[in-house]
């Protein structure tokens, strides 16, 4: 890919834009997850944050 | 009978697998294979779709744009369809599993289709000299974005999670009606938008050395889809027994 092109500005932002929007999907996935994992190992009396 | 009794047996092992207890053991097992298969392919698309791939004779460097935005455009409806049908499955059958998946693949079919027409934006202004157009692929999309958020905001709009799952469902079932005008839309009226190039009659019009970082990125983005979708499928079933737990515990504190 040529990046001193005229248009690289407009392929970066949609590749910056995927990622941010596809990383905020898997954080919010993973920190949902060792949420409910944590207090369902609490009220079984494992204490255990999520496997 | 041989195929009979094969069916049958799938469908046992489907209906065991599906049990909320033994899904959340299995899907435990499974998403980080199907994590780490979905990085790789997305790692590769990048690379083919970033570095090796030509430029288009036309869009010139823009046509990277596309990597992003055409897998995003059909996940976006692969994820309804599954959306409508778990919420049609939990409305016939009343499996506990379909409208805990539903519910955790909608916003992710949302996510997927505003990466879909941020990334057509970015390639539109370029190409087009305009952000956006009221264009019928365009608008359609858009609709599809609006049923997501009125899919997700009536699964969570009531006290009942049941009824806001059964209502989500019939709107769900409903906007399945998009679908087809999204996919023909291009057909069907004089649009900017270019008709289909990959999933057409006769084969992909498109080059080879553009098709593979396009399929990579497919796979990508449906093993990543996956992976994401069984961690939310599980937080919902493993959400619901908490919440059972704490009926309970209301229950005994009140006698």
């Amino acid at each position: 890919m040529n990046l001193h092109g005229q248009y690289t500005a407009y392929i970066l932002a949609a590749y910056g834009v995927s990622f941010l929007l596809l990383g905020g999907a898997a954080l919010s996935a993973w920190r949902d997850w060792r949420r409910v994992s944590g207090a369902w190992a609490r009220l079984n009396g494992r204490g255990g944050r999520g496997q | 009978m041989a195929a009979v009794s094969a069916i049958k047996a799938i469908h046992q092992t489907v209906l065991r697998a599906a049990q909320p207890a033994r899904f959340v053991e299995l899907s435990g097992m499974l998403i980080p294979w199907i994590a780490i298969l979905g990085v790789v392919a997305l790692v590769a698309g990048l690379v083919d779709g970033l570095a090796l791939s030509p430029p288009d004779y036309q869009q010139g460097e823009t046509v990277r744009i596309m990597y992003m935005h055409v897998p995003a455009a059909w996940m976006g409806l692969f994820v309804y369809a599954l959306v409508a049908g778990l919420g049609g499955l939990g409305l016939v059958g009343g499996h506990p599993l379909a409208f805990a998946s539903a519910r955790a693949a909608a916003p992710l079919g949302a996510m997927f289709t505003a990466v879909c027409l941020i990334t057509g934006s970015l390639w539109g202004k370029p190409m087009w000299g305009a952000w956006w157009v009221w264009d019928a692929r365009l608008t359609s999309m858009l609709l599809l974005l609006f049923l997501y958020f009125g899919h997700i905001a009536l699964s969570r709009a009531f006290d009942d999670p049941r009824r806001g799952d059964k209502a989500a469902a019939v709107l769900g079932l409903v906007g399945c009606v998009n679908l087809p005008i999204v996919k023909f839309s291009v057909d069907w009226w004089n649009t900017l938008h270019q008709p289909a190039s990959v999933m057409k009659l006769g084969g992909p019009s498109i080059d080879p050395s553009m098709l593979w970082p396009l399929l990579l990125m497919a796979g990508a983005f449906k093993l990543i889809f996956f992976a994401l979708w069984l961690t939310r499928t599980r937080t919902e079933v493993v959400e619901a027994r908490l919440r059972a737990a704490a009926h309970r515990s209301r229950m005994e504190a009140d006698r």
